[in-house]
């Protein structure tokens, strides 16, 4: 009979904790649900449980007329709902072939833009809120409240807006608004200045982040990552310079990237997408062309048979709508959205494996979820 | 009689009251404080600028429902929360508000004891303070508190390590254990100890921070990955008597630090008798001020800093701290026989 | 008088805990009542006008030393079922062997410290006893005592390194 070696564990059991985070947790952003298996503190393996949130918005979609569906959109990213309806609407303008008149697509960017920024607002606090730093959150949160502000004075709502139609935009820009956009970008531009001084060059917070989650390029790429998680590693992939849509092809912007892939890169590359919205805003804003803001738009929307994929930029990475006309019904045959939350956290499993348990509240923060947009 | 029994135990009841008075309020002041850095008002609502607050708080507090889990270790769940509370407390016993002075013709004492153990007496009784998270960790049955609960007791313990070193170099100094013989050597050296023993000082605050469970330490109860931390099964009175202990352990880290290292109840230079003016104000509101300060500094860097991860923590006290307060103690000492 | 009431209610209160150490079937219990016990001992010592034992006291035992057993008892599955062994009686026996030889060695120091008288420790260049009870402690420590202090601490630094080298297999 072979005796067992006796090694480290023969006297102890050396049992692995498994604890659930979520899907009631303060940090994993709404209803995310995080099996850990722990060996002391340090995450063995984990279990990335979705579904929580999950309202069937693409399967509600297709009994809806092409009009209401906009609204549906708004409760996916609820934190940029704008830029949910514009990649609806570009999609559907796609399928039927409409012209969009350029005052609305300038307005289309100025919107998308404010919802990035307004976006990163929410995640540059809740992750520094995650991480520790609950300053940071108000602050940001404090500038949010200027977006909702011109989103509420756009089109009355503040949340859920459903400021978009198909064919162009429900209402004309109020007067006076592009005034109190360039304003904004006056206050922001030194707000986000504030953010870094307090978190880009403190020791804590590098030492929390730099290291932490690295992944690299082809493996971003190749677990379907997309927007600041792909670009932090180091691909220089932006749907706005690839593939633009709305006015991006006449602004001049840079895609900031990182080089490590950390977490680090990650907050990095966001805070600089922070500075290029507001460049955009002001050269989209200065530029506003005057004109209608619907094109061509039959009083019925029926687009002819056929399907079609288009894809934006969301504040979160990849948005894209996949959506199948049969030419013959007022409602999509078939609707789908590549939600960029979704194919993101895919990477989380990858990204904790090894870390600690503090780590995997930075991770999830670094990632950038909203589980709205991830369950649909 | 009066001497022995009536003025003690009088102390002993003003002590309390103010300490406990001085908790109920410290919340309040970082409710207001951090507001005030992150651009919001705080409470406002309840008497003017919220200043009933800890009030209503504690009204609050004291009907909610006491919740004990169904698997709890019910007898060391209730005494947890109490062993954490009665050390930051009685640790008061030995802190020198200020000197003796005349008080309706009777000579009394700012302090309930001057014991020549004193320094070693608070150092005790605060690493007895660490059972009440061990066993609240231990006793809710739950894996968050446990972690919590296991975090903050290495926690605890190695800061003790450096913190208490520190102390060596300040007694070396004062040559004595009791605080107040700890005041009285930096009158006649005529000289603040921080001034003297800075490395010691900034050890012994990092420390005191850490052993506080205060930001950037606070792990803890870190909201964010412990969703409470040892507390999380805590509520109402219990909960409450977790927050008091830890307020009550800034107060007495803070009155510790100004008792060794800025001078306790003494005046700015102490010695120079051209700054007699500064006399005006009672040694005892020195004591205060000075004190305040410390709390004050507590809640700014909970306003500023981000939290460090339990490895790092670790790292800074064991390979950082320890080693910096040994050398420390060491040069103290070398200093102190090439002097003599 | 009322040393003696204050002495006989702590040795009753030390007696009882350690009877409740030995006898509760928790192990995290058992600890607790450990530590109340270490507690009470140092309430002894005040009684016995020594205070810096005292405190070294609740210090090193209360507050070091049992938070490592609760660790212990905390982490490690105690609940494995008892080792069977021939002969069910053994540790009985064992256990009272110890405890006479403990009672014998008891006896031993009591008888012994009868036979002597104590007197006020005295430093040499200076007249009269020493101030306080620290200074006694650390004066004894760094004169009568010292080559037992420095072997304890050597002692101390050796379970230090052979604890690391135990727990840290690649080094």
């Amino acid at each position: 009979m072979e005796t067992p070696a006796v090694h480290h564990g023969a006297m102890f059991d050396t049992n692995e904790l498994v604890i659930n985070m979520g899907p009631q947790h303060p940090s994993t952003h709404g209803v995310l649900r995080v099996v850990l298996r722990l060996d002391g503190e340090k995450v063995v393996d984990a279990d990335v449980v979705i579904g929580y949130l999950h309202r069937g918005i693409e399967k509600l979609s297709e009994n809806r007329n092409w009009t209401q569906i906009i609204l549906l959109t708004d409760r996916m990213d609820y934190v940029a709902a704008a830029t949910n309806n514009v990649g609806y609407c570009e999609t559907v303008e796609k399928l039927m072939s409409i012209e969009v008149p350029r005052r609305a697509r300038y307005v289309r960017t100025i919107l998308c833009e404010l919802q990035r920024i307004a976006s990163h607002c929410l995640w540059v606090g809740t992750h520094a809120m995650d991480i520790g730093a609950m300053t940071v959150f108000l602050y940001a949160f404090r500038e949010r409240e200027l977006i909702l502000d011109l989103f509420e004075e756009f089109c009355g709502a503040r949340l859920t807006y459903n400021s978009m139609r198909i064919g162009g935009l429900p209402l004309d820009i109020p007067p006076g608004w592009d005034k109190k956009v360039l304003e904004f970008c006056m206050i922001m531009g030194s707000k986000v200045d504030e953010y870094e001084e307090l978190l880009t060059h403190n020791r804590i917070w590098l030492e929390r982040t730099k290291g932490i989650g690295i992944i690299s390029g082809p493996d971003a790429v190749a677990l379907g990552l997309s927007g600041p998680p792909l670009r932090g590693s180091g691909v220089p992939r932006d749907i706005r310079k690839d593939e633009p849509y709305a006015a991006y092809d006449e602004m001049a912007f840079d895609v900031p990237v990182g080089s490590a892939g950390d977490t680090y890169d990650r907050y990095l590359v966001r805070m600089e997408e922070f500075r290029q919205s507001l460049r955009i805003i002001r050269q989209a804003t200065e530029g506003i062309p005057e004109g209608p803001i619907v094109g061509k738009v039959p009083r019925l929307i029926k687009p002819p048979a056929g399907e079609t994929y288009h894809a934006i930029e969301s504040p979160k990475g990849e948005l894209g709508y996949f959506i199948v006309s049969d030419g013959k019904s007022t409602n999509p045959y078939r609707f789908r959205v590549r939600p960029p939350s979704f194919c993101n956290l895919q990477g989380l499993r990858a990204l904790i494996r090894g870390h600690l348990v503090a780590d995997v509240v930075a991770l999830i923060g670094s990632l950038d979820v909203v589980l709205g947009e991830v369950d649909r | 009689m009066i001497d022995q029994f009536v003025i003690p135990l009088l102390k002993i009841v003003v002590v309390l009251n103010a300490t406990l008075l001085g908790v109920t309020y410290m919340v309040l002041l970082e409710r207001k404080v951090i507001a005030w850095a992150q651009s919001r008002l705080g409470p406002m609502r309840v008497g003017p600028y919220g200043i009933l607050q800890p009030i209503a708080d504690a009204v609050k507090l004291v009907i909610k429902e006491d919740i004990t889990p169904v698997r709890a270790d019910k007898w060391v769940f209730t005494a947890a929360p109490i062993i954490s509370m009665v050390p930051a407390l009685i640790v008061y016993a030995v802190i020198p508000f200020g000197p003796t002075i005349h008080l309706f013709g009777r000579p009394v004492s700012l302090y309930i004891a001057d014991v020549n153990v004193g320094l070693l007496y608070i150092v005790s009784v605060a690493s007895v303070g660490v059972y009440g998270i061990i066993l609240a960790g231990y006793a809710s049955n739950s894996k968050y508190p446990l972690l919590a609960s296991l975090r903050a007791s290495a926690q605890l313990i190695s800061y003790e390590v450096a913190v208490t070193l520190t102390l060596v170099s300040v007694i070396l100094m004062a040559r004595s254990l009791s605080m107040v013989s700890i005041v009285n050597a930096q009158y006649n050296a005529g000289v603040w100890f921080a001034f003297v023993q800075p490395v010691a000082f900034v050890i012994f605050f990092i420390g005191g921070l850490a052993e506080t469970n205060r930001a950037p330490f606070d792990l803890p109860e870190a909201e964010q990955e412990l969703t409470g931390g040892f507390h999380t099964e805590y509520s109402g009175m219990r909960f409450a008597l977790f927050f008091l202990a830890e307020y009550a352990n800034m107060i007495v880290v803070s009155s510790v630090a100004t008792t060794l290292f800025f001078g306790g109840w003494l005046r700015p230079f102490p010695n120079v008798a051209a700054l007699h003016v500064l006399d005006v104000i009672p040694s005892w509101m020195w004591f205060l001020i000075k004190s305040f300060v410390f709390l004050y500094i507590f809640i700014w860097v909970r306003a500023t800093l981000p939290r460090y991860r339990y490895d790092q923590l670790m790292r800074i006290g064991w390979k950082l701290l320890i080693p910096l307060a040994i050398a420390n103690l060491v040069v103290t000492g070398i200093v102190k026989v090439l002097i003599a | 008088m009322g040393q003696a009431i204050a002495f006989y209610t702590l040795a009753a209160f030390i007696l009882g805990f350690a009877v409740l150490v030995v006898s509760t079937k928790d192990t995290v219990h058992s600890v607790l009542f450990l530590v109340l016990d270490f507690l009470f001992v140092a309430a002894l010592y005040v009684l016995l006008g020594a205070p810096f034992l005292a405190a070294i006291q609740v210090l090193v035992y209360a507050g070091g030393i049992v938070v490592l057993y609760l660790f212990v008892v905390m982490l490690v599955n105690l609940k494995r079922p008892p080792e069977a062994h021939q002969d069910p009686h053994r540790r009985t026996k064992l256990g009272f062997g110890l405890a006479v030889a403990v009672l014998l060695e008891l006896g031993a120091i009591a008888t012994y410290g009868m036979t002597r008288t104590g007197s006020p420790l005295v430093v040499p260049g200076t007249n009269g006893p020493l101030p306080g009870n620290t200074e006694q402690v650390g004066w004894l420590l760094y004169t009568s005592y010292l080559i037992p202090f420095e072997i304890a601490s050597m002692l101390l630094l050796v379970a230090m390194i052979g604890a690391i080298v135990l727990a840290k297999r690649e080094l």
